[in-house]
């Protein structure tokens, strides 16, 4: 069992754009390796150098939990290395308009959780943290509520969805999903010798 | 009584175990394959926790991603390579897993080995570290990518925790005009749903158009479903598919193949089958199609003027000027007439022997323009020899290309095969994003080979139909 996580709260760093894929958030170079360790600091290296102003270049935004996009975001290729370069950057859940699927199932599997936000909240929040960064972001995945307050009190509450399924497996600490499928053995042999291929077409 | 499940369901309820806490259904991965890119780590989580792989029978190995097509002489130049290329030697090694290397004349791109060496069947739950996994849906297959994390639990268990999907027929009836491809297929159709329009659900791909295609241009469509947010997308197994099977050394062979084309063809959805979307497009309004941008959806017909940014919501203009700054284009400026430097022929989506062939035929008796670099990169070692059995090798070489090994090459630029600078490569390839050719500046123009062929000799985007 790995730990539950029901809430995360931190400082958060504001990258609203739609259709980010995950050959941005790490290119492709970098996949030529056989750990993870080390991704961290090429998340969005291409970005980085051609947009001096992007958000992971700036002094205030290091130290982010809490990552704020857009529309899709994730989408491509479904290298784990774009999450594991997040999260290893220090990015411990998402809040977006939407995901892409795989990249979706990939932060369930690291216990990263990725929520979903509003447009207009999403707005808000990025006007939020981008005139204080010091702003503290908090994701409250059992109410599904996110709560954002700026140093100088100027706050932001909104509601946040996420699927039942992740929601389940996150908040029980059941998301490492190795060890549930393990224990199915005997469900799977009993399920094997129904499938036609692997009985030779005879059942 | 008459089923009317559609062919994604009835695989899906086959395959699924148990019913898991989380409301995930514990299914069984009937074929599982895997690559030097997204495996290492996956091996490692097995060893750390002192796993076996469940059934190293059903899971087949073979290189790509790094693979340099020029030379395959190992050790690799670049040592990061030759360090991938020797982790899943050892790994095959150690856990009894087949693996097609550089020495097996089987080697190729992934999802172009599945299908040529008759692994990959209908009525099969096919899984791989490689969103391109979908293309194996061509088959009536539900077949999708997974990350590393899964590649273990798949290794481990032969299972993965998964939601189902809903299902969203996509039909297009008609004909194809002249110059209208598979590749053309798909491009319009992400351009009409989007980019996102797919998530959630699986697409199959169903109409006359779809009916009438080889098993080669199945799977260039069901290859690009992921470009559309579908993490699969498939099409019913009929005779075409039985007869494409037929006699390769992995599909059953005798009367168990009799038995094997019964079931298969059982599967497919029948006329009462349910599905939680339809959309129809007609096929006669496809035209040979272009991607301007930087995500798959951002594409005009070869005959049009890129579009304005007021004609977008609101909501998408951002990302609409981010792609006119990044590709350097202007808006309501044709497409026709683009001048490209590098022309790429090759890729899970369009790496195949047909592919090849009509790209050859545009090819042939022409040359490659003053100042393009054009590369041929066959999918599979395979491909490659039946290739230079048909003398296709000659026809690009003497036109100019540079004809190459088989692997992923330039479609994302792992191996030493990049784009320079801000290069503008017309590509048969599958992702336009930025920098996914190499070159953190580089552009992409995504298009069928045949498009790419005409590119290659004329040296800017060209409507293939006017070289006929
Ligand atoms: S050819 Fe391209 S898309 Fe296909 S598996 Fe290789 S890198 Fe991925």
């Amino acid at each position: 069992m790995v730990q539950a996580i029901t809430q995360v709260t931190g400082s958060a760093v504001p990258l609203l754009l739609d259709d980010i894929d995950t050959d941005r958030i790490i290119p492709a170079r970098f996949l030529r390796c056989v750990t993870f360790d080390g991704l961290g600091e090429h998340a969005f290296e291409d970005d980085r150098i051609q947009d001096p102003a992007h958000p992971f270049n700036q002094a205030q935004f290091q130290g982010g939990k809490i990552l704020v996009a857009g529309r899709n975001f994730g989408c491509g290729s479904s290298r784990e290395h774009a999450p594991q370069a997040l999260m290893r950057w220090g990015i411990q859940a998402i809040i977006a308009e939407s995901y892409a699927e795989i990249f979706f199932g990939n932060c369930v599997s690291l216990g990263i959780p990725c929520v979903r936000a509003s447009r207009a909240n999403l707005e808000a929040l990025t006007k939020l943290i981008s005139a204080d960064p010091r702003t503290s972001v908090a994701i409250d995945l059992l109410a599904q509520t996110l709560t954002a307050q700026s140093e100088s009190g100027q706050q932001v509450k909104a509601t946040v969805e996420i699927p039942p399924g992740a929601k389940q497996s996150l908040t029980t600490g059941g998301w490492d999903f190795l060890g549930q499928l393990l224990d199915g053995e005997p469900k799977v042999r009993a399920q094997v010798a129904r499938i036609p291929y692997l009985q030779k077409f005879a059942v | 009584m008459t089923d009317s499940r559609n062919l994604f369901n009835k695989v899906w309820d086959l395959h699924a175990c148990q019913t898991l806490p989380s409301g995930q259904d514990q299914l069984f991965i009937g074929l599982h394959l895997i690559h030097e890119v997204t495996s290492p780590q996956a091996f490692a989580i097995l060893r750390e926790r002192n796993l076996k792989v469940a059934y190293p029978e059903r899971t087949v190995a073979t290189v790509d991603h790094i693979v340099p097509t020029q030379s395959t002489a190992r050790p690799f130049v670049d040592l990061l390579a030759e360090e991938m290329m020797s982790a899943i030697e050892k790994n095959c090694r150690d856990f009894g897993i087949r693996l097609f290397d550089l020495v097996d004349n089987r080697q190729g791109v992934v999802h172009i080995v599945g299908p040529e060496q008759g692994l990959t069947l209908p009525g099969m739950t096919i899984a791989c570290g490689d969103s391109h996994t979908s293309t194996h849906g061509a088959f009536g297959s539900i077949a999708f990518g997974i990350g590393t994390s899964q590649v273990a639990d798949v290794l481990a268990t032969q299972t993965l925790a998964l939601a189902r999907p809903k299902v969203r027929k996509v039909e297009v009836t008609g004909q194809l005009k002249p110059g209208v491809y598979a590749k053309d297929v798909i491009l319009h159709i992400i351009r009409k749903l989007g980019v996102q329009g797919g998530v959630g659900y699986a697409y199959e791909y169903a109409g006359d158009v779809f009916d009438r295609m080889s098993m080669e241009e199945r799977m260039t469509v069901c290859n690009m479903s992921i470009e559309g947010g579908a993490r699969c997308g498939y099409i019913n197994p009929d005779q075409t598919t039985v007869d494409y099977i037929k006699g390769r050394p992995f599909a059953p062979q005798g009367e168990e193949f009799e038995r094997a084309a019964k079931w298969w063809l059982s599967l497919a959805s029948g006329q009462e089958a349910q599905f939680d979307d339809v959309v129809v497009f007609k096929a006669e309004e496809i035209e040979p199609t272009v991607t301007w941008g930087i995500t798959p959806a951002q594409s005009v017909g070869v005959k049009e003027t890129l579009p304005t940014i007021a004609s977008f919501p609101a909501d998408d203009q951002k990302v609409i000027s981010e792609a006119f700054q990044y590709m350097d284009l202007k808006e309501g400026q044709p497409i026709q007439g683009l001048k490209i430097n590098v022309a790429f022929i090759g890729s899970c989506t369009n790496g195949r022997i047909s592919d090849l062939r009509e790209a050859a035929r545009i090819v042939k008796g022409r040359h490659v323009a003053a100042g393009v670099k054009a590369l041929v990169v066959p999918g599979s070692q395979l491909v490659r020899k039946q290739a230079m059995e048909e003398g296709l090798d000659k026809i690009f070489e003497e036109a100019g290309f540079e004809w190459r090994g088989a692997g992923c090459s330039m479609c994302l630029a792992m191996n030493p095969d990049k784009l320079q600078g801000n290069e503008v490569c017309a590509s048969s390839s599958n992702r336009n994003f930025k920098g996914r050719q190499g070159s953190p500046t580089g552009r992409t123009l995504l298009m069928s080979p045949a498009m790419v062929a005409a590119a290659a000799v004329t040296g800017a985007v060209t409507d293939v139909r006017e070289l006929e």
